[in-house]
């Protein structure tokens, strides 16, 4: 224990001048690292070591360590580590880890955040949070094992998600007495892996958590390893936080700090380079520029911030600069773009709905993004490239997308801050998935619109009518296409030019390849928005006639227009009206199963929260329901 | 030039980031203020994170009438020199039931903790609340994200957390719903410490060493704070040299035999101990096991 004390915390020092051994930990550097590898490999056991070596481990603690060894261990009378950092009462109880547990330790030279990451394949997405904000991964194997699946998959999201500093922990070596041969050759096998999966280097060490071996200090039992131990290879290993510093100056603008009408600040975590007073800027997406005047704090302005440093700053001219702007350096901005290629680690049990509109948040931007089909997965197995439709739970994908606004971006491999994001499913709020941006797709930058001379304003001032999409939305048989009928009639007799869209003309022609499963629904809505909105560039007035249950898709198509030209109609009629007129027969074969997925019996339709219009069949008839959306459209031009 | 970053550096950094964007994504958020030093802690950063303006968003003190009459002192004047809005609340059952931890054991920490917290998030509607729980304090805080979804409920699901990467928090939750905040996550109790003495940040004096009267029940030295304390036949208060290593309810909380006055020597008290820093909590040991994470589904903060 006595060589454990000195590398961790010394405690004569602390008792004879606790001033110096607070000036020395106040000027620690700060490693972050993650411990993953899989089931059984001695993931906890192995911080649950680390934190009682370093004495983080209060008695007690260990008292009730001890006590709980003995009632659920899994090492007969000796201290199961693991049980001090498996802390929710599922893990406790099936002894494995589910979600990442974050734990702190300090030696004389550094301070460490560790995270605890889950080996199980289905807790993946809560691996992939833990590695997130590492800057080393210390990858464990069973000796007895070698290189398993886990083992592969966790190296390859750890080299994905942009980790560089890896150690290879070849674990239990107390299990297999030592071997040497046995230690190479499991070396070699993960070399030869590694390399193939791009991963240019790495520490390789053999330990026993569970003994102690190679943890503080070099074990007798391996006298052939020459390397360091563990904690002296993560107090020493480089820090590449500095390397954010030399990078191109990027802030982006969280919050616009506004106290009274003499200081206009933006406030902000700087992403790279640095900035001072003087410092010539520009805002993106505008392009605006300006200078530097201050950089404020609470404990006074700075002479530089960086990389890294939550500030506030001033310009010396009013430019307009908001949240999801990026503050950059005048001479270098990032590119800006609304269509990326990226790689995608899919993380919910609804796989990806290509086409669908998702909120994607980078930086401080949120925007709504679709993503294409994929073009391909990867096998993390076999680094094998896949054909796939979708992604599902886990899935690693790369494929295209799109956002409905563009955004100020760097290449993950560039800049985590501007290259990494995360996607929200609009309706359920989860985080669905998360990506890296490799670059924007050429066609963003290059195809530009043909100005055309006649333009929508042309059109619509020649038909003397405001184009708008009247978007009817409702249950089967709620009386969509009634009503719509009746309307476009009556604006018919008022000389409008208008176009009804409705299931029967758009699925005989245009969609007929599109079936009824949830993935094609969405696509012949995104097809009938597109169709809807070159209409209204034409200078119509559309009226659209669909179930539409989806509140996601109808946003879509809210987002492809210009604003106040798509008015939702909710068609509202209780199910059980609608099922009583039942004018098709539909509700009679869904309720004997007959039919699959129909809105309203075994699919769901999500009310609109807030449309434009909402009309009640049960007071109104068709007549008196198209004369109130008329009456709540004018004036049509 | 580069420079490395103290740990300090960025943990403060981190955790003013985050205070900023739950102002950005929340409509209503709202902070916890217990007055104990991570409270303490957590409200300098706030005011860090907004200057020159007040931290826009108001201070909520969830009390249960049982709390050192010295942290009362601090919140009030806190409250004043931040500019920012006090919102005391007081769950109205507990208050008319008379509930008291002296009769009422665990119940009290239910109902004017657990129960009044989330009357006081729904009657003010609020959207988004930091907490100063840290990670390092207890097993099921250190698996919890820094933003911690609610249902409308106020029910937490260990098993169903959302992915959190990088430093992007998803804020993003249905009406009713909420999102408890822990900005400080990431800090140890030295960490606290150690901001506290760099920047001169106010404590509750509680925290240094002082002769105080005491009584010793179960094992436990409890400071006898206001007339309220009921003496059992014979007790008779001893004046004491202690000092408290966390603060709670009073008749609750465990004093500690300690000659540290100043901050230096509080730190080098807390690094040469040996028994963590919630023992002296009797809350998080009824229910053994899993007692935190259990009052953390039913709302615990």
């Amino acid at each position: 224990m006595s060589d454990a004390e000195t590398i961790y915390k010394t405690d004569a020092l602390i008792a004879e001048d606790i001033d110096s051994y607070l000036d020395q930990h106040q000027h620690k550097s700060l490693l972050r690292f993650i411990t993953c590898g899989s089931v059984d490999d001695g993931k906890s056991t192995l911080i649950g070591r680390l934190l009682y070596d370093s004495k983080m481990i209060f008695e007690d603690q260990l008292e009730a360590l001890q006590a709980d060894s003995k009632k659920v261990g899994t090492q007969g009378q000796e201290i199961d580590f693991a049980l001090l950092v498996d802390g929710l009462a599922a893990e406790r109880e099936q002894g494995i880890t589910i979600d990442v547990a974050y734990r702190f330790f300090a030696t004389e030279k550094r301070k460490f955040i560790v995270a605890d990451c889950p080996g199980h394949e289905q807790y993946t997405r809560n691996m992939f949070t833990g590695a997130s904000t590492a800057d080393l991964a210390v990858i464990l194997i069973d000796a007895r094992k070698g290189v398993l699946v886990q083992t592969r998959r966790h190296s390859y999201l750890c080299n994905l998600i942009g980790i560089k500093n890896i150690v290879l922990a070849v674990n239990k070596m107390d299990l297999i007495d030592y071997d040497q041969a046995k230690y190479d050759a499991i070396v070699a096998d993960y070399a030869a892996f590694a390399a193939e999966i791009g991963i240019k280097d790495f520490t390789a060490m053999p330990i026993s958590g569970f003994k102690g071996d190679n943890i503080t200090t070099n074990s007798a039992n391996t006298p052939w390893y020459t390397g360091k131990p563990l904690i002296e290879h993560l107090e020493t290993v480089e820090l590449d936080n500095t390397a954010d510093q030399s990078k191109p100056f990027r802030l982006p603008v969280q919050w616009v700090n506004r106290p009274n009408l003499d200081f206009r600040g933006f406030s902000g975590l700087i992403a790279t380079g640095s900035v001072k007073p003087g410092d010539a800027i520009r805002v993106l997406p505008s392009g605006k520029t300006s200078t530097v005047t201050k950089v404020v704090t609470l404990d006074g302005d700075l002479d530089e911030a960086v990389a890294g440093q939550s500030v506030t700053v001033c310009f010396a001219d009013e430019v307009d600069c908001s949240r999801g702007n990026v503050i950059a350096t005048a001479d270098a901005p990032p590119e800006v773009s609304d269509q990326f290629e990226a790689t995608l680690v899919w993380m919910d049990d609804d796989a990806l709905h290509v086409g669908r509109s998702y909120w994607l948040k980078l930086g401080t931007q949120m925007v709504s993004a679709t993503v294409q089909q994929p073009k391909y997965t990867v096998n993390v197995n076999t680094m094998e490239h896949l054909a796939a439709k979708t992604l599902e739970l886990n899935a690693i994908g790369v494929a295209e997308l799109a956002t409905d606004k563009p955004i100020v971006f760097e290449p993950y491999a560039e800049s985590r801050t501007l290259g990494g994001f995360i996607l929200i499913d609009k309706i359920s709020n989860r985080t669905v998935g998360a990506g890296m941006l490799h670059f924007s797709l050429r066609r963003a930058q290059n195809v530009h619109w043909q100005a055309t001379d006649i333009g929508r304003e042309v059109h619509a001032n020649l038909k003397n009518q405001k184009p708008r999409v009247l978007w009817f939305t409702g249950l089967s048989g709620s009386g969509k296409s009634t009503i719509a009928n009746e309307v476009e009639k009556q604006l018919n007799l008022m000389n409008r030019h208008t176009f009804l869209l409705d299931g029967d003309n758009v699925r005989h022609g245009l969609n007929k390849d599109l079936g009824f499963t949830e993935a094609d629904r969405i696509e012949n809505i995104r097809r009938v928005g597109e169709v809807a909105k070159l209409m209204t560039d034409a200078g119509l007035i559309v009226l659209t006639a669909f179930i539409s249950p989806f509140r996601a898709e109808r946003d879509m198509v809210r987002a492809m227009l210009p604003e106040g030209e798509f008015i939702e109609i909710f068609v509202d009629t209780p199910l059980e009206v609608a099922e009583a007129r039942d004018v098709k027969g539909l509700y009679k074969k869904a309720r004997s199963g007959a039919l699959k997925n129909f809105t309203g019996i075994d699919s769901p339709y999500e009310a609109p929260i807030n449309p434009e219009i909402r009309v009640n069949t049960v007071e109104m008839t068709p007549v008196e329901a198209a004369e109130h959306i008329i009456r709540a459209i004018l004036p049509l031009k | 030039m580069t420079r490395t970053l103290t740990h300090l550096e960025r943990l403060e950094a981190e955790s003013i980031h985050i205070m900023r964007e739950v102002v950005a994504e929340a409509e209503r958020p709202v902070m916890l203020y217990s007055v104990g030093k991570d409270s303490a802690v957590m409200l300098h950063l706030a005011r860090k994170a907004f200057y020159p303006s007040p931290p826009p968003f108001p201070l909520l003190h969830v009390d249960t009438t049982w709390k050192f009459q010295e942290m009362y002192k601090l919140r009030d004047r806190m409250a004043k020199e931040s500019g920012m809005e006090l919102l005391v609340y007081h769950n109205p059952e507990a208050m008319e039931r008379g509930i008291n931890p002296f009769d009422h054991g665990p119940l009290h920490t239910d109902m004017w903790k657990t129960e009044g917290l989330k009357q006081a998030l729904d009657h003010y509607g609020f959207d988004a609340a930091f907490g100063g729980a840290r990670r390092d304090e207890e097993k099921s805080r250190a698996k919890e994200r820094i933003f911690s979804f609610r249902t409308a409920t106020h029910g937490w699901d260990p098993k169903n957390q959302r992915p959190e990467l990088w430093n992007l928090y998803n804020a993003k939750k249905a009406k009713g719903e909420s999102i408890r905040v822990f900005p400080i996550s990431n800090w140890t109790e030295l960490d606290i410490w150690q901001y506290i003495h760099l920047n001169d940040i106010p404590i509750v004096p509680l925290y240094f060493s002082a002769k105080r009267p005491t009584v010793e029940r179960d094992g436990m030295l409890l400071m006898v704070d206001d007339d309220r304390f009921p003496l059992k036949e014979g007790e008779v208060p001893v004046e004491r040299s202690i000092r408290f290593r966390t603060l709670g309810c009073y008749p609750l909380t465990g004093a500690v035999e300690s000659d540290a006055k100043t901050l230096p020597e509080v730190i080098q008290e807390m690094l040469l101990t040996t028994t963590s820093e919630r023992q002296g909590r009797v809350i998080d040991k009824d229910g053994g096991d899993a007692s935190m994470e259990k009052k953390k589904q039913e709302g615990y903060f």
